[in-house]
């Protein structure tokens, strides 16, 4: 044991002595005291968010028609192949890194394959740090759900070689940037004030527009909406949404960097949130169709869920329960307007994740909690109001917006254009899983 | 009265269906299965491997079973012969079966015959 101990040791030393970007990467910062706790915690908090992606698969795959069960899973698990192996590479950097291009994005070369394995980054008020890998793993499963998230809206109708070129490029296009705004240091939407305390912009918004544009632009699925095209498996949907509810944990409370008040307050209101969407939604499907759905249930714990996403740092219990009945009214009826315009967001991305993103983001301002109040007072002066609030909260979402919707727009032309996004009539009609993938989803129960 | 049952591929299950409400028969029933046929022998050279018979896998096919009067007979044919094929016809595209029917009793109603269909 002690002989394999200096051994090792002896290695690492070589291993610095020969990378000196690793000596390097000993930044100061790791002078201050690794907290162990917050570490363990971001760590949990990692594993927690990529147990979304499955989730996602679930509750997506449930949702579409056995002929494509296998091609939407696959389009969730592609994002954690694809986004996994940009991050690592590249995207850490794009998002993290200091500012280049008058702050467009990040870009460190240091920062590229991630072998700063001996810095640190330092947290609670630069009191203690965490190790500077675990915040960048934490941070790519953000990277990962979030393009894993839009396939929901042109679900059933894409070919996969597009889909996976599109979310690499909206991966470094849309999302590094966006992180970067807001989450990096110097971001400027971070600067200005605005307030998104675990990726309501960066992730449900950014998604949730891009979804919009990608559904109306690639058109509605064959026979949309004359056709029934109901779920396949609603059982796993309602699992999928289980587990998204579970890992939301690690997405709200783990975005504290920390493991203290403010992380069990992120906490709280998530569970809080979640319960307060979900009965809220069964709760006007019962007075509207007089049948509680199990389907409803699982967009409440959405609704709810990506409401309280920017606002988990900021508002108290009761602001999160507020939030999330009003998030679940309001995505209610989007669900419903979009069946009047007749666009076919398939699986209602922007429904819910870029109306309740927009909500959640704008409607905290108005239920901070008298501590977030005072901590901005403190910070923009005597000036500081709700209504400035409300402003900031505003240009940041509606920065985000455009600038999701104008590039989505130039990458869905551009992949359409090139590679070929949409998939031909006769392969959609035949479903992804045969014509894609040469497999299916389900065996037949009694037979083979 | 006839009963037809088709034994087709599934991927082409929506494809038969559209078409056949485009000729207005919309009173299918549809069944998962499996079976072996030509499909088999033509995927795996024959059924006998190093001298060995093998037992043919059996393949997920889809069932249609469709009862009519006798003058949708052929119109239901035609709408699956056209819609069922992969290209120009390819061995596995399935079997259609054509038999006659001796009564057919709506449960709900009690009627029988023709206006049953």
């Amino acid at each position: 044991m002690n002989f394999d101990l200096r051994r090792l040791s002896v290695v690492g030393v070589m291993v610095l002595l020969l990378c000196p970007a690793l000596v390097m990467a000993q930044t100061p910062d790791s002078q201050l005291p690794i907290d162990s706790g917050a570490t363990a915690w971001m760590l949990t908090s990692t594993a927690l968010v990529l147990l979304m992606v499955p989730g996602l698969a679930m509750f997506y795959g449930g949702l579409v028609r056995t002929k494509n069960v296998l091609g939407t899973m696959m389009h969730s698990f592609a994002s954690m192949a694809i986004m996994g192996v940009i991050w690592v590479s590249v995207g850490y950097s794009l998002s993290f890194g200091p500012d280049i291009l008058g702050g467009f994005c990040g870009w460190n070369p240091q920062m590229l394959f991630l072998h700063q394995d001996h810095s640190a980054i330092a947290i609670n008020n630069a009191t203690s740090s965490i190790p500077e890998l675990v915040f960048a793993m934490f941070q790519g499963k953000f990277a990962i759900i979030a393009p894993a998230l839009i396939a929901g809206a042109f679900a059933e109708r894409v070919r996969f070689r597009g889909y996976c070129i599109f979310i690499a490029l909206w991966g470094l296009v849309v999302y590094c940037p966006l992180a970067h705004w807001v989450w990096s240091g110097t971001g400027f939407l971070l600067t200005m004030g605005a307030q998104d305390y675990a990726g309501g912009t960066v992730v449900h918004i950014s998604a949730g527009v891009s979804a919009l544009v990608c559904a109306i632009y690639l058109g509605a699925r064959k026979g949309y909406p004359q056709t029934a095209m109901r779920p396949n498996n609603l059982v796993m949907t309602l699992i999928g949404a289980g587990l998204l509810w579970v890992g939301w944990f690690g997405f709200n409370a783990g975005s504290s960097l920390s493991s203290n008040f403010d992380t069990v307050r992120a906490l709280t209101v998530t569970q809080a949130a979640a319960a307060t969407g979900a009965l809220t939604w069964v709760i006007i499907e019962a007075i509207h169709h007089r049948k509680a759905t199990s389907l409803g249930l699982c967009s409440g714990i959405l609704a709810g869920l990506v409401a309280i996403t920017p606002a988990a740092g900021v508002v108290n219990v009761a602001g999160a329960m507020i939030l999330s009945v009003l998030a679940s009214l309001v995505c209610y009826v989007a669900v419903l307007i979009k069946i009047r315009l007749g666009y076919d967001d398939s699986l209602d991305v922007f429904g819910i994740h870029g109306v309740a993103g927009i909500f959640g983001a704008m409607g905290l301002s108005v239920l901070l909690r008298p501590q977030s109040a005072a901590e901005l007072t403190l910070r923009f002066g005597p000036d500081w109001s709700i209504t400035h609030q409300l402003l900031v909260q505003g240009s940041a979402v509606g920065i985000a917006i455009i600038y999701a919707a104008v590039v989505s727009l130039i990458l869905v032309l551009l992949v359409e254009k090139t590679v070929g996004f949409r998939l031909d009539i006769t392969r959609e009609t035949a479903g992804l899983d045969h014509a894609l993938h040469g497999e299916h989803g389900y065996g037949l129960l009694n037979l083979q | 009265m006839k009963l037809i049952t088709a034994i087709i591929q599934p991927d082409k299950l929506d494809a038969v269906r559209e078409t056949l409400i485009k000729a207005e028969i919309t009173r299918i029933t549809v069944t998962r299965c499996t079976g072996h046929g030509r499909h088999q022998q033509a995927d795996q050279g024959a059924d006998l491997y190093r001298g060995q018979s093998v037992v043919p896998n059996l393949l997920p096919k889809i069932r249609l079973d469709i009862a009519c009067n006798d003058e949708f007979v052929e119109i239901a044919i035609s709408a699956i012969l056209q819609s069922a094929r992969h290209e120009s016809g390819r061995i596995g595209d399935g079997k259609i079966f054509l038999t006659e029917m001796q009564e057919c009793i709506r449960i709900g109603t009690g009627e029988r015959g023709r206006e049953a269909i």
